[in-house]
């Protein structure tokens, strides 16, 4: 250990105590405030009971909900249709470029390519990993393993990523895990990975796999274990095992799962922006919606192209959380 | 839950011979062991890569592998002591530590106040029910839809310029850009659709009788609600807690434009995204940064794992 004592210890000890004191104050103020209208509106009793409760109680949500989302969800459909700084009208002249100009073509391209293969290899193996890990030892540590990325941010997992993708030339020692392994196994030039279209954006999908996989183990490995006893024995008598007992019964059995785990990935696909700002920041031919729309609005000022391109996202993520919704609702009503 | 594994195993005591089954077993069994540790290799290896990494010495890890450590180990503490309190080549005088501390200064806040508030929501649309409830639970449940993205530019807009209609002021300049206050409220926003529908799936559950006994009794809906709802929805609570909490603490996005780019108030997330742009091999600091950001979550998570799976599977199995 270098520098024992250090000249800014006591600065930042200082600066940690004022800031976990404004946490602790606004926490305080919070439950105070909330604690007095309670005991106030709770004084009030026979037919100003009810309106005040549902007042009291249901009130902030609803209008965090209307501030927060609401209303800047609409104006921002509004201002999608004005010039970079909202004060002309240019009509559909933002998403024609969303859908002409070159740059943010290949984000529309790279996105719809992470929302059909990064969910569903994600899928696919939490899928093979629910059926495999429940007939081993230990099966308890391989799964906390294998889910333990989904506790790790994306700006985590990309240092980590970001390290095993290291380059290095040749005839130097690796540093990066990938060159290394690949270089043992007989491929000496391999290419500096992050810089390599379109090979990048596959790696990049990598990292949003590694963090999903996981998350569809769990739920899928759920509902496996929910199928009722009786249609498997069934399906025994009858003779079904091994594959066709998986294609026949076991699929079926938890189509709906499987969907509503592929369409959440997807949207959690469709929003990502934290791995592609921390890797590439868009570069090299990586650009997604979700970075682009960021870019556009904060790096080069234009609102308009960065709202058109948050629409398109909302766009995106519609059908998707609305067939979610209704396979949800079907599944409740028939239970 | 409670169904053993063993039940839902295709290979399985069945009217097969028991020979065949033998067979099967032990061709399945070896091959499912492999895949399955192969795996969790391929998902470990990466993690542990970067904590090896962070221990090893100043430039050690720009110029050989970190797989190399085994053979010459040679491991210090001195990278998380730079890493927290020095590492002036990232731009600031004080290391990371001042972002760690704003990142629990922005998540215990930003945890609580949404769990607050959406817990009574839920709590009027399942019990006080009045004409409309329905569709306005549905109505808030479908917000869902609305990614960050089409809300982030007229909240932030609003933060700093106040809400006009022509030269009317409807809201004033709130002023809170850059503050801690525009992040908690931003996360807490954010938050209340996807809280409101777990807790209320938890809260209409729980029994009629116990409500009902507690308003005949003369209780008010406050009183029922903070002697009744509150205890018995803890484990929904939690659940909600845990996944808020893992949320706000890993989030970029938000950090980034709520914000403002002070780094007064900017979470750690926001630091390590820009040390890896700034960064210029010197790869000991950015593992131990990383080491320090994760090491977080993964504590919360491994200690409360079951309410974790709990509100997984409640938010996005069950509806």
């Amino acid at each position: 250990m270098s520098a024992p004592v250090h000249p800014f210890l006591a600065g930042t000890a200082s600066d940690a105590a004022s800031k976990l004191g404004q946490s602790g104050e606004a926490i305080l103020i919070f439950f105070g405030v909330g604690l007095i209208i309670f005991v106030a509106a709770g004084r009030a009793t026979g037919r100003l009971h009810r309106p005040m409760t549902i007042t009291v109680l249901l009130g902030p949500a609803l209008i965090l909900l209307a501030v927060g989302l609401v209303i800047p969800a609409i104006r921002t459909i509004y201002l999608s249709f004005y010039n970079d700084d909202s004060t002309a009208f240019i009509s559909g002249k933002n998403y024609t470029w969303a859908f002409t100009n070159h740059s943010a073509q290949q984000a529309l391209i790279n996105t719809l390519l992470w929302i059909l293969i990064a969910p569903i290899v994600a899928t696919v193996l939490g899928l093979l990993m629910a059926v495999l890990v429940d007939r081993l030892r230990w099966q308890s540590v391989y799964k906390s393993l294998i889910f333990m990325p989904m506790a790790i941010s994306f700006v985590g997992a990309s240092i980590i990523w970001k390290f095993v993708y290291d380059y290095r030339a040749p005839g130097r020692p690796q540093t990066g895990l990938l060159s290394e392994i690949v270089m043992k196994l007989g491929w000496h030039n391999p290419p500096d990975w992050i810089l390599t279209h379109p090979l990048n954006n596959f790696l990049l999908m990598v990292i949003m796999v590694w963090s999903q996989t996981g998350f569809a183990m769990v739920v899928l490995s759920a509902a496996i274990k929910a199928i009722p006893d009786d249609i498997i024995d069934a399906a025994k008598v009858d003779g079904a095992r091994g594959l066709a007992m998986a294609f026949r019964i076991t699929l079926p059995m938890i189509r709906n799962t499987l969907i509503v785990v592929l369409t959440t990935v997807m949207i959690i696909t469709l929003k990502l922006f934290d791995i592609i700002r921390t890797m590439t920041g868009g570069n090299f031919g990586t650009e997604v919606l979700a970075n682009d729309m960021y870019s556009q609005t904060f790096t080069n000022f234009d609102t308009g192209k960065g709202s058109a391109l948050a629409v398109i996202l909302f766009a995106g993520v519609l059908p998707l959380v609305g067939y979610n919704i209704v396979l949800l609702r079907r599944e409740r009503q028939i239970r | 839950m409670s169904t053993p594994a063993e039940v839902v195993s295709p290979i399985n005591t069945g009217p097969t011979g028991s020979a065949v089954k033998a067979v099967r077993r032990s061709f399945a069994s070896p091959l499912a062991s492999v895949l399955v540790i192969l795996l969790t290799v391929l998902w470990t290896v990466p993690t542990f890569g970067l904590f090896i990494a962070s221990f090893r010495p100043s430039g050690a890890s720009a110029t050989s592998g970190w797989w190399t450590a085994f053979a010459h180990p040679q491991l210090t503490l001195s990278n998380y002591n730079t890493v927290l309190f020095h590492s002036a080549n990232f731009g600031t005088s004080g290391g990371i530590m001042p972002f760690l501390v704003n990142s629990l200064a922005i998540t215990i806040p930003a945890t609580l106040f949404p769990l607050s508030i959406a817990a009574m929501a839920a709590y009027v649309l399942a019990w006080v029910k009045f004409r409309g409830s329905d569709a306005l639970f549905f109505f808030i449940f479908a917000l869902q839809v609305v990614p960050l993205q089409l809300a982030l530019v007229p909240l932030l807009q609003l933060f700093s310029g106040g809400a006009h209609i022509g030269t009317i002021a409807l809201i004033p300049a709130l002023n809170v850009s850059g503050t801690y206050v525009s992040l908690w409220t931003a996360h807490t926003m954010f938050a209340l659709p996807l809280a409101i529908y777990l807790l209320h799936n938890f809260i209409a559950q729980i029994p009629r009788d116990l409500i009902e006994a507690g308003l005949v009794d003369g209780a008010s809906h406050f009183r029922v609600f903070r002697t009744i709802i509150l205890p018995l929805a803890t484990p929904a609570l939690a659940a909600f807690a845990i996944f808020q909490f893992l949320w706000v603490w890993n989030d970029l996005l938000v950090g980034l434009t709520f914000a403002g780019g002070s780094q007064a108030v900017e979470p750690l997330t926001v630091r390590l995204s820009q040390m890896v742009g700034s960064f210029g091999g010197r790869w000991e600091l950015l593992t131990a940064g990383a080491f320090i950001a994760i090491i977080v979550p993964l504590a919360v998570f491994f200690s409360l794992q079951r309410y974790f799976v709990r509100g997984l599977l409640a938010g996005s199995v069950k509806g």
